[in-house]
This record gives structure tokens, C-alpha cells and sequence, in this order.
């Protein structure tokens, strides 16, 4: 089928100096409308043509992908692709660093390249992530970081993390402090409730914290400045806050609450600072002041529960399109590493109560490039960006939905994966005796 | 235990036999009374997914006391028939979570010894639950409420209809067979968790699981015979045989190898279940079934010989070691080897979606249609043993039905209705309907708080401004804020219940 192109064994990509051709797709480019009957070129990694006339270059390998459909790469926002293999075990887990602050830590330091939740969640139709410290994860410790790293944004695919790099320093991760008057303590598998009074006190305290911590920060990059700084004590952390004081990286800051919602973005503001929102679960109480403020928002995914008891029981469901309409900016994300294939599930029940459909695609393609400065390269299909694209049976976001072609970079790249190595060795099992 | 069954077994018995009509005070999510149970409604011109017999496009279903009276084809009604127009919509039957652990109070998991088959999870069943609603509003018609996964033996399980708005001694799904939980691998061996001064527990290895299985079940064995020994010298006529000594914990587990209770084992990988197999096979029980059973398609095989059935997640995996090699293709090839296979929730969130995660075997494994529906309808059905009442579309069977607005093995199927026992216990358009009185309320009862703490501030400042002028130190006034809304314990992200369990979490 595709031994034309070369693929050796184990080579999850395949290089080809040639150019690709795709023909005969249903194109969606998310730059203007679908393409009935089109083609694709991809040269040297970069999309070369698309369109209805487009000519072949001579010497191109081709793909006649008549029936199908041809998309952007999902992009993920919000992961923690290749910082943890098994969540439960403690050694294959490096999200969260110890202590408050540690804006030093990048995650393309820690990502496994080999990881196997790479091979399976780019199978869905997933091409590029950001691979986020301290971003929490089905299963993740409490993160206690006010400052937790750098995020990396990566292709999902490559021998090294060098490879995958698509920007090593894409956002500084900050978890916005907590108010929880009720906490499960597993230690002593009992629920703690604490006053109100105490737990704002803490909060206040956190937050101030904060405050300080930037402070430093700025001082900090004022005397980088002056060359005359010779009696400077370097300080690998407060360097690292340098890019988010220049307002060159933007703060990915997780709050989920309205307090803490309203808290940051205030904060951010006040501060002046770039700031992203993730999580948001309860953004829509504060959707004004969102959107006056400018305030991009990753959601966590729609198929979890709502915040409070008497919430509406499709409140997270509804929250996308309540969001949009008020003039959010908004996009998707995982905010995991096992269930990032449900990302285009996530979006497409956002759809089915309200989200367009093409705000729902573009919410996990073009507008989270956006607020990483990465629609340059990526986010829709357009002559010179990267070739990050997917030859599908349907609609990338419905569950039943098959990933045909991979194009990661320009070059063909698998969707096999453990999985379906696994299942292909035990449907080939022999029937067991008796 | 047992005695405590039989009377929850009368009440509802009576209550069913009597015909007791529910309170006018019963009230839906919504805020507005469940309409009484229509004697007959008319779902008309739907696109009927039967799960038994195939789809019938264009068709009516006809609703009497509770049954199902009649499907497809366009069906006449009296004139006082409630009738719900389906057009464009499509029908299935009500949703079986064969893994839940909703409408429990406090922790699903006795977790302090490593046998625990005395007590029982229908102990303490809670009608308060908000995800009962929720999961109706997904579908789920009907649940399997298991104990946890912190023992080996857990504790006695049951299965009950999702009938929101009644009292707990109601939702119990009549005649079905009482179940208990077993479990497997890393959570009863506390392989994930360390408890702070909590000495180690027994067992500690998977080596040690299958003792005290093994354990467990020789003593009930010999309990079983002492017992069987005694009624024999009765029967003959015996006077003074001494009766043994009833034992609350063996008592379920001489149930299990009577075949009166239903084995759910939850398991991941694939020697721990052979394990099992051998040793229900050594004792004479049966599994009924085996859940998660993640790497369940390594040994499909064996697990189709021994009859037994498996309850399985759509696509979970690598949250533990256990679960590494977890595959979304796993209930496909399970089916395709000969095993009865179901999609779980095990986690109240999860269970909103369940027709999304059966429709993912359509892409993992290439299931039918039909085969995809079956894995939340018909076969979680035969797996509790209920599927001549539930289950499938059939006349005969109880009308416990979804209707969706679109197909639903799609992300983009959205219930618009879920009916169970013939009544509409969840309606879309009610529920969003009756959200601004409902907001109102809130709203007034905020406001009436506010007040009351705002005057009782006032009477205290009062008092210490009158104890000052007295020469009195004034009293400590508690600052209270207006608690935020009350939040579960479990903190986003929520772990996966199975890991949870073994913590009590919820």
C-alpha cells in the first residue's frame, strides 16, 4: 500500500525527499470553504499548494485519497504528553516539581520521545501538543507549584525531543492558589473541612506570595539590563521569569473557580502580564470580564462534572458556545496525557449543544496556535505553514471517525501504537485448548 | 444481612403489589411533579433501535402499565394516551451500567479487612444523589452499585433502576439476583497507597489475593456442609441436633457456590483472571463477571469457555501499571472470541456518555451497529440476569427507554428523554424549562441567609458595645463569610474511580 514510500520497520516516519501530493480529498482548511475535490502538495515539510486545480509537481508521490477528508492536525493546548507513562507509578511521573516556585523547569527537559502515549494519541488525529508542567492529569499528585515551569509545545512525532520542538519556552505554567474548605485528606481517608476565614487567609497569603515573587522577578530584569551589573548575583529562576516580565511569555495560569478566575485575570492585569486562561470551569460567571480583558480560555473537557451540586448537569456542555457568544476566546484542551485522544469527543459534544462546528474545530486547530504565536506555522491548511495535517474517514471530532494519513512535518507518519500491536498479536492468537 | 433484604425484598414487593401511588410531593429535578405514571403512551414515528431485532425506521412504540405494549409500524392509542412525537428522534433501550457507584452514602469501600462479604452496599443506598439525575439525563436506565475495590472480598451488591425523585427503599431493581464485589491486583494489595499509620494488610502480592480467596471459600465450604449436615438430621427427624454457628460473612459466600449470588471481579491482567477461573473452577462457583478485565482479550478465550461474562471501560488505560496495556479494541476482540462483553462507567461522569463509548468499538474492532448497542443495553442486561425485563425493545419487557436527538452511537446524540418502568423521569425541555424558578429559589434563599447572618451580626455587635459600657470584655465574635457552595471531596481531575475507590473517595 504505502511500501512506495519506503517505511522501514520500527521508522514511525517516513522521509521522503519527493514532494507528496494528496488528491481527490474533501479539503477543509479552516482558511475559507471546503474544497470539494482537492489536492494537497507538501513540499520539503511545508505545505506547497491547496486547492481545486492544483497541478502535481512531477516526481511526487501520490495519495489518491478520493472519499476522504483532509484536515489541520489537532493541536492539544493543555497535556502532559511524554512527562508520565503511568500515572500511578511515581517513578515514570515527571509533571510536578517540588516546592512553590520553579519557573525554571521546562518540560522538553523531561519528555520521553518514546513514550508510549505518543504513537497512540497522534492515531486520533492529534499532530502537535503543549506538554505543560504542573498542569494536574487523571492522575496526578496535588501540584503545590505557584509557579510550576515552562511549557513546551512539540510535534507528536520525532527520534528526540530536539526533534519535536516546535517552541521549548512556549508559556510560563502558573497554578492560580486554592480556596477549598473541603478536602479529601487520603491519609486519613476522612473529608477536612476547615473555616472559610482560615483557608482565605491562606489564599491571601498564597497570592501575595505571587506578587512578590514577580516583583523580584522585575527587579530582577531591570538589573539584566544594566551592563554595568557586575556585582550580580545570578539567579537561574528569576532569569527564567525575565521573557514573562518583557511580556514576550504569556502566564498559562489554572484557575478554575470564579474568585480565582476574577483574581488572576485582575491580577495579570494589574501586573501586566500576558495571561492564558486554563481550566475555567466556572468561566462563565466571569465571561465579561474575559472578554473585556481580552482573556484567551483552554476548557477542560466537557464530559466531566460540574463544579457544584446544583449546577446544571450539562453546565460544562453548555459553557463553550455561552462563552463564545459573549465574545471569548476559546479552545480545548486534555489536560491529560491517556485521554488526550478524547479531545475531538470533548469538542463535538460542545458542538451538540450549541458550540458551530467550525468554531469547535478551529478551538483545537487555528485558535490555540493563536494564542501560542504559532499560527504562523500552524492551525489551518495554507500555503507555507507545516504540513501538519490528517486524511480522515469523516469528522475528526465524532468517536468513530478513522485516522487514514498522518502528516507530521511533512513526512508520512504511522498510527500504529502499542495498542494495535497489542491487539493485532491476540487476534492472531490461536484458540486456546481446552 | 439477609434478614434486612428480605424485608427491603417485601416493601418493595407490597409496594409494587398494592399499586401505591407516588406522593404528590415526589417532585423531578425540575422542580415540578413527575407526571403519575401514564397508563399509556404513544412514542410516535421514531427510528426504533431495538438492539434484538434490528432497527425499524420509521415506527411507534406503544407504553402500557409500565410495559411495553406494541413496536413499529403506526400504532393506534385511546384518546387519553400521553403522546410523545419522535420524529427525527431516535429510540433505545434505557442504558445498563454494569460498574456504578452512585446513590451511595459515604465511603463504597469497608475497607478495613481484606474480607468484608458481611456487609452490603444496599445498606446504604442514598436517592439524593445528584448523579442518579445526571446519569439519567445521560441515558441510564438501570445500574449495577458495587462495593469498591479495597478487598479482595468486598462487600454485597446491588442493582437498581434510576428512579429519581423516589425514597431509596424504591429504587431496587426488583428480582434481580444480589451480587458481591470481588477484587484483584494492584487496590487490594494496596500496591498505590500508603495509609499513615495503618500497619500493612494482608495480602500484599497477587500471590496472597488468591489465598484469601482460597482461604475464604474453604472455610464457606465447610460452614456450607455443617450446615447441609444439620438440616439433613432434621429432615430425619433428628430432636436435638445443635444447629452451627451462623456466620454473617460466610453466609453470601455459601450463596456464591449455591449460585444465588452473582460474582463481579474486578481484574486487570491476564494471570490474575486465569487465577480466578481456577479457582471458582476448584470451589464449583461461577463469575459471573469479570470488571475493567483490561487485558480480559489476552485470554478471551478461557474466559469465553467458563461461560463467564466481562464488564469492561471504552478506552482507559496507563493510569496504573495494571492498566499499561489496556486497549480500546479490547471489548471488540472479546466479542469476537465468544465472550459476553459490557461497557462500563465505574464513575458517575463517565456514565452520562456510555452510548459515545460503545460507539468507539465501531472504530476499535470493527463491532456492528447492533453489536456496539448491545454492549450498554442487552449484554450489561444478561450479565445481571435481567434481560427478560430489560435490556432490548421487545414486547413484554419494561419500557425503559432512551430517546435521543440524533444517532446515537455519535458524540453529537443528545437524550432528550429517559423513561423507565413507562414514565418520563427525565425530560430535556421540563428540566430547562423549570431552571429560572429553580434559579429563583436559590437566589431567595441566598438573600434570606444574608439577612439573618447581617442581624445576628448586628445583635451580636449589640450585645458586646452593651457588655463594654458594662466594664465586660466583649466576646469573641466568629467571623463566618458565607461558606462558598459545598464541594464534592473528589478535586478536578478527579481520579479514576478505581483507583478512588480503594481511598473510600467517592
Amino acid at each position: 500500500m504505502l511500501l512506495l514510500f519506503g517505511a522501514r520497520p520500527g521508522n514511525a516516519q517516513t522521509s521522503t525527499a519527493a514532494d507528496i501530493a494528496i488528491t481527490h480529498a474533501k479539503i477543509f482548511t479552516l482558511a475559507g470553504p471546503p474544497i470539494e475535490d482537492g489536492t494537497v502538495v507538501i513540499h520539503e515539510g511545508k505545505i506547497a499548494a491547496v486547492g481545486a486545480g492544483v497541478v502535481i509537481p512531477p516526481g511526487a508521490q501520490v495519495i489518491d485519497a478520493k472519499g476522504l477528508q483532509v484536515y489541520p492536525g489537532l493541536f492539544d493546548p493543555v497535556t502532559q504528553m511524554g512527562l508520565s507513562e503511568i500515572g500511578a507509578v511515581n517513578a515514570t511521573v515527571d509533571t510536578t516539581e517540588t516546592g512553590s516556585f520553579n519557573p525554571d523547569v521546562t518540560a522538553a527537559t523531561a519528555i520521553l520521545p518514546s513514550s508510549a502515549h505518543i504513537p497512540v494519541t497522534r492515531a486520533s488525529g492529534i499532530t502537535e501538543v503543549l506538554a505543560a508542567p504542573a498542569s494536574g492529569g487523571f492522575d496526578s499528585r496535588n501540584a503545590t507549584n505557584l509557579i510550576g515551569g515552562q511549557a513546551s509545545a512539540i510535534h507528536l512525532a520525532g527520534w528526540t525531543a530536539e526533534e519535536m520542538l516546535i517552541n521549548k519556552r512556549a508559556a510560563m505554567v502558573v497554578d492560580w492558589p486554592h480556596i477549598e474548605t473541603r478536602s479529601f485528606d487520603f491519609s486519613t481517608f476522612s473529608i477536612k473541612e476547615k473555616p472559610f476565614a482560615d483557608v482565605k487567609k491562606e489564599y491571601d497569603k498564597q497570592v501575595n506570595e505571587l506578587a512578590d515573587y514577580i516583583e523580584q522577578a522585575r527587579h530582577y530584569a531591570q538589573a539584566l539590563q544594566n551592563p554595568a551589573g557586575a556585582g550580580l548575583q545570578r539567579d537561574v529562576k528569576l532569569e527564567a521569569m525575565a521573557p514573562v516580565i518583557r511580556g514576550e511569555m504569556p502566564l498559562l495560569v489554572f484557575a478554575d473557580k470564579a474568585r480565582q478566575i476574577r483574581d488572576a485575570v485582575e491580577f495579570c492585569d494589574k501586573q501586566k502580564l500576558k495571561i492564558i486562561l486554563a481550566g475555567g470551569t466556572e468561566a462563565w460567571k466571569e465571561k465579561d470580564l474575559l472578554r473585556s480583558k481580552s482573556v484567551p480560555v483552554i476548557l477542560r473537557p466537557t464530559l466531566g462534572e460540574p463544579a457544584e451540586e446544583d449546577d446544571p448537569y450539562d453546565r460544562l456542555l453548555t459553557q463553550p458556545e455561552e462563552l463564545r457568544a459573549a465574545g471569548v476566546k476559546l479552545a480545548f484542551g486534555s489536560f491529560d496525557n491517556s485521554f488526550a485522544r478524547r479531545l475531538g469527543q470533548n469538542v463535538a459534544n460542545a458542538v451538540a449543544h450549541g458550540l458551530p462546528y467550525e468554531e469547535g474545530l478551529k478551538a483545537v486547530t487555528l485558535y490555540p496556535a493563536q494564542m501560542f504565536g504559532l499560527d504562523s506555522q500552524l492551525g489551518t491548511l495554507e500555503t507555507g505553514k507545516t504540513a501538519n495535517l490528517i486524511v480522515t474517514s469523516g469528522d475528526p471530532l465524532d468517536v468513530t471517525t478513522d485516522v487514514r494519513y498522518l502528516f507530521i512535518k511533512g513526512q508520512l507518519t504511522s498510527t500504529d501504537n502499542k495498542q494495535k500491536a497489542l491487539y493485532e498479536k491476540y487476534l492472531n492468537r490461536p484458540k486456546a485448548a481446552h | 444481612m439477609k434478614l434486612r433484604a428480605n424485608i427491603l425484598c417485601f416493601a418493595a414487593a407490597f409496594l409494587l403489589a398494592t399499586g401505591v401511588p407516588l406522593s404528590a410531593n415526589e417532585k423531578s429535578a425540575g422542580g415540578a411533579a413527575i407526571d403519575p405514571a401514564a397508563p399509556v403512551i404513544l412514542i410516535r414515528n421514531a427510528t426504533i433501535l431495538t438492539v434484538s431485532h434490528g432497527t425499524i425506521d420509521k415506527g411507534d412504540i406503544l407504553i402500557k402499565d409500565g410495559k411495553i405494549a406494541a413496536v413499529g409500524g403506526t400504532l393506534k392509542a385511546q384518546a387519553d394516551a400521553v403522546v410523545i412525537d419522535a420524529t427525527g428522534q431516535f429510540v433505545t433501550p434505557g442504558i445498563i451500567d454494569c460498574h456504578s457507584h452512585i446513590a451511595v452514602d459515604g465511603s463504597v469501600n469497608e475497607g478495613s479487612v481484606s474480607v468484608s462479604s458481611m456487609v452490603n452496599i444496599a445498606d446504604v443506598l442514598n436517592s439524593d444523589d445528584i448523579s442518579i439525575f445526571r446519569d439519567l439525563a445521560g441515558g441510564v436506565t438501570t445500574a449495577n452499585i458495587l462495593h469498591g475495590s479495597a478487598n479482595t472480598i468486598g462487600g454485597q451488591t446491588i442493582v437498581i433502576k434510576l428512579r429519581w425523585g423516589q425514597p431509596a427503599a424504591r429504587l431496587p431493581f426488583e428480582g434481580a439476583l444480589p451480587g458481591i464485589k470481588f477484587a484483584l491486583g494492584e487496590n487490594p494489595k494496596r500496591s498505590n497507597i500508603r495509609l499513615s499509620g495503618v500497619p500493612e494488610r494482608y495480602p500484599a502480592t497477587r500471590m496472597g489475593v488468591e489465598e484469601t480467596i482460597r482461604s475464604a471459600f474453604t472455610e464457606a465450604r465447610d460452614y456450607k456442609k455443617s450446615w447441609d449436615d444439620y438440616n439433613k438430621r432434621v429432615a430425619a427427624g433428628e430432636k436435638n441436633a445443635l444447629p452451627p454457628r451462623r456466620n454473617l460473612k460466610l453466609d453470601p459466600l455459601v450463596e456464591v457456590l449455591e449460585g444465588k449470588r452473582y460474582v463481579h471481579a474486578h481484574c486487570y491482567r491476564e494471570d490474575e483472571i486465569l487465577m480466578l477461573l481456577r479457582v471458582a473452577k476448584e470451589f464449583g462457583f461461577h463469575v459471573q463477571t469479570f470488571q475493567h478485565v483490561l487485558e480480559g482479550y489476552k485470554v478471551a478465550d478461557e474466559i469465553a469457555a467458563a461461560g463467564s461474562g466481562a464488564s469492561t471501560f471504552s478506552d482507559w488505560w496507563a493510569y496504573k501499571a495494571e492498566a499499561y496495556e489496556a486497549i480500546p479494541y479490547n471489548a471488540a476482540l472479546m466479542t469476537r472470541r465468544g465472550v459476553l462483553v459490557s461497557i462500563n462507567s465505574d464513575d458517575a461522569a463517565e456514565a452520562t456518555h456510555l452510548n459515545q463509548e460503545a460507539a468507539k468499538s465501531l472504530r476499535y474492532g470493527g463491532l456492528t451497529r447492533d453489536e456496539a448497542l448491545k454492549l450498554v443495553t442487552l449484554n450489561p442486561a444478561i450479565q445481571l440476569g435481567i434481560d427478560k425485563r430489560v435490556g432490548s425493545i421487545d414486547v413484554g419487557k419494561d419500557a425503559d427507554l432512551a430517546i435521543y436527538n440524533h444517532d446515537p452511537l455519535s458524540a453529537y446524540a443528545v437524550v432528550q428523554k429517559t423513561l423507565i418502568d413507562g414514565r418520563v423521569y427525565f425530560d430535556r425541555e421540563k428540566e430547562q424549562a423549570g431552571r429560572p424558578a429553580l434559579e429563583k429559589e436559590k437566589k431567595d434563599l441566598l438573600e434570606k441567609a444574608k439577612k439573618k447572618q447581617e442581624e445576628e451580626k448586628k445583635a451580636g455587635d449589640k450585645k458586646s458595645e452593651e457588655k463594654k459600657s458594662q466594664g465586660q470584655k466583649p466576646e469573641e465574635k466568629k467571623s463566618e463569610e458565607k461558606k462558598p457552595e459545598e464541594k464534592k471531596p473528589d478535586d478536578k481531575p478527579k481520579p479514576p474511580q478505581d483507583l478512588a475507590e480503594q481511598g473510600g473517595a467517592q
